[in-house]
């Protein structure tokens, strides 16, 4: 049994004093270590404010988080907590600090006090495992969007965090760049890091373990992406959307076509397809 | 009465090492009334074109043509211009700065020295077009709405300009999908009940295909395909070679035709989609 990285308890959440409304309201989540957890809702669902605390960016109105069994309103476990989870953020130009690519990534170790020897490796290292080597010299602003945030993936793997929290880390690029990020973030967390992806696309969802779907400051759902994605009406009554393929399926079965309800892969409906035409 | 580009060449960075050809021999022209799409990944040249139109930027070589106009002749004629043609920036609710949604969008107007009256009508009919309650939006800030309600008023300040083009470059970028459902359906709804000709500019290929009628695919700097969204859509393998892909349902009916069913690809819409395979399914 692997244990739990981040854990969430009773967590609520209000940005002022005075508001009534709370951000989130007792929010309770275990993350294993790692585990792939994409977290899915409509803006103001609460799932940036989530990723944020659980970053000691901003701290519990009531509720504990633990990170690595460190709580994360404990002031003098702070840099110890955002180095184990670092954070991407949704505009790649926001979070570039260097004017060299390298430079960039060393940006979180330099900081820390780290050998230099050691930070050289850590960088190159960094960069191999993101695809982003043979960058290293360029200056960051000549890069593509997907690039750019693959080099912020890299500043945070410097820092050897064990978990990758990405806030809409997609949103801004092309299908390419969306592409190459995906392909990084699938690759590290097979190399064992834990993932934590707020997204609005459903078809990086389906590539986690486990998907959480949040609304008006709490969780509504939780399960494997395919426990989640076959209850389509109550997905779109939470604003959301369910892969083109789901929807498609459970088109074809209120038809009378022998298809499953929970298909999330294309491969899965063309396979089932084929199966069908066979029989006939 | 149309957009004509002719020959246009941009350079980048000239005279320097970074110079960089941004676009090379375009050749388009937009016609009035129509809905097209600009697709191409990021760098393909789309924002810089879309500037051309509107004489933000002047093309290195050619000519644009707006209405049989050319853009960039004397200064009095690029004001006309850009209250012809209405350009609606990429994250424009980074843009609005007034106290009120009125102000906000009156901004334009009041700076084309109309009467209040007129002002009034011309905020009123935008909000209107852009799916809010005049009299419950007005007075909000526009700072406590959401992205998506933000985002229109953003749109509406264009569109208090009455430009008979509406150009937006990536309206759905970052917003969940109830906001960009909220934005699309409003921008085909303009589309369909005013005479606007409408350039939408994005990389979003699900978007694309839900609204436009004619696509330019730039890669390069290029045009590198045109034609009806169908047209284009079918050729999925080009267009995943270039950076672009093509919407899940589009990509279940080639995965079909090449495992041996009977199926017609030029399909966009889960509807269509689920007919098409009934009826292959039947045929049998």
């Amino acid at each position: 049994m692997a244990n739990d990285i981040i854990k969430i308890e009773n967590v609520s959440f209000k940005y002022s004093e005075d508001d009534n409304n709370l951000a989130l309201k007792e929010v309770s989540l275990n993350i294993k270590e790692g585990e792939f957890v994409a977290i899915l809702g409509h803006n103001g669902s609460g799932k940036s404010t989530l990723a944020k605390l659980v970053n000691s960016l901003l701290l519990p109105t009531e509720g504990k988080i633990y990170v690595k069994e460190m709580d994360t309103s404990d002031d003098e476990k702070l840099w110890e907590i955002r180095q184990s989870a670092g954070m991407v953020f949704q505009n790649p130009d926001n979070q570039l600090v260097a004017t060299i690519v390298e430079e960039d990534v060393a940006f979180g170790p330099e900081n820390q006090g780290v050998d230099p020897k050691e930070i050289r490796q850590r960088v190159d290292e960094s960069l191999k495992a993101v695809g982003m080597y043979e960058y290293r010299k360029r200056p960051p602003h000549l890069l593509s969007g997907g690039q750019k945030q693959r080099i912020a993936i890299a500043g945070i793997l410097a820092l050897n965090s064990e978990c990758i929290i990405l806030d809409e880390p997609t949103a801004m690029l092309d299908p390419s760049g969306r592409k190459e990020v995906m392909d990084t973030i699938k690759l590290l967390n097979k190399q064992g890091k834990t993932i934590l992806l707020i997204t609005h696309y459903m078809d990086e969802a389906v590539e986690a373990d486990r998907v959480v779907i949040m609304d008006n400051g709490q969780i509504k759902m939780q399960g494997t992406p395919k426990e989640v994605f076959r209850n389509v009406t109550e997905i779109k009554r939470y604003g959301l959307d369910v892969p083109q393929v789901t929807e498609l399926s459970q088109a074809l079965a209120l038809e009378g076509i022998n298809v499953s309800g929970d298909i999330i892969r294309i491969k899965e409906l063309v396979n089932e397809l084929c199966q069908l035409k066979l029989k006939i | 009465m149309s957009i004509k580009a002719e020959n246009i060449e941009y350079v980048y960075s000239e005279g320097t090492p970074f110079r960089t050809i941004a676009l090379d021999n375009i050749n388009l022209k937009i016609n009035e009334g129509e809905f097209l799409g600009i697709i191409g990944h990021t760098g393909s040249g789309k924002s810089t074109l879309i500037q051309l139109f509107n004489g933000l930027e002047k093309p290195t070589q050619g000519k644009i043509f707006i209405n049989d106009e050319l853009v960039g002749e004397n200064k009095k004629n690029l004001k006309d211009i850009r209250k012809t043609v209405g350009l609606v920036f990429q994250y424009p609710e980074y843009q609005l700065f007034e106290e009120t949604v009125y102000k906000d969008v009156a901004f334009g107007p009041l700076n084309l020295e109309l009467s209040s009256q007129e002002i009034d009508e011309r905020v009123k009919e935008a909000l209107e077009l852009v799916g809010f309650r005049y009299q419950d939006i007005k007075d909000k800030s526009p700072f406590d709405l959401s992205g998506g309600q933000k985002r229109r008023v953003a749109i509406a300040g264009v569109l208090a300009m009455r430009p008979k083009y509406l150009i937006l470059d990536e309206p759905t970028a970052g917003l969940d999908p109830m906001g960009r459902n909220e934005i699309l359906d409003q921008i085909k709804k303009l589309h369909k009940n005013s005479s606007m000709t409408v350039i939408l500019v994005s990389h979003s290929m699900e978007d694309i295909a839900r609204l436009v009628q004619r696509i330019i695919v730039l890669y390069k700097g290029k045009i590198h395909m045109h034609g009806t969204t169908k047209e284009i859509y079918s050729q999925a393998e080009e267009l995943k070679r270039i950076g672009l892909g093509v919407p899940q349902v589009v990509e279940i009916m080639g995965e079909l035709q090449k495992n041996g069913f009977e199926i017609n690809k030029n399909i966009l819409t889960v509807e269509e989609a689920k007919q098409e395979i009934l009826k292959a399914l039947r045929r049998n």
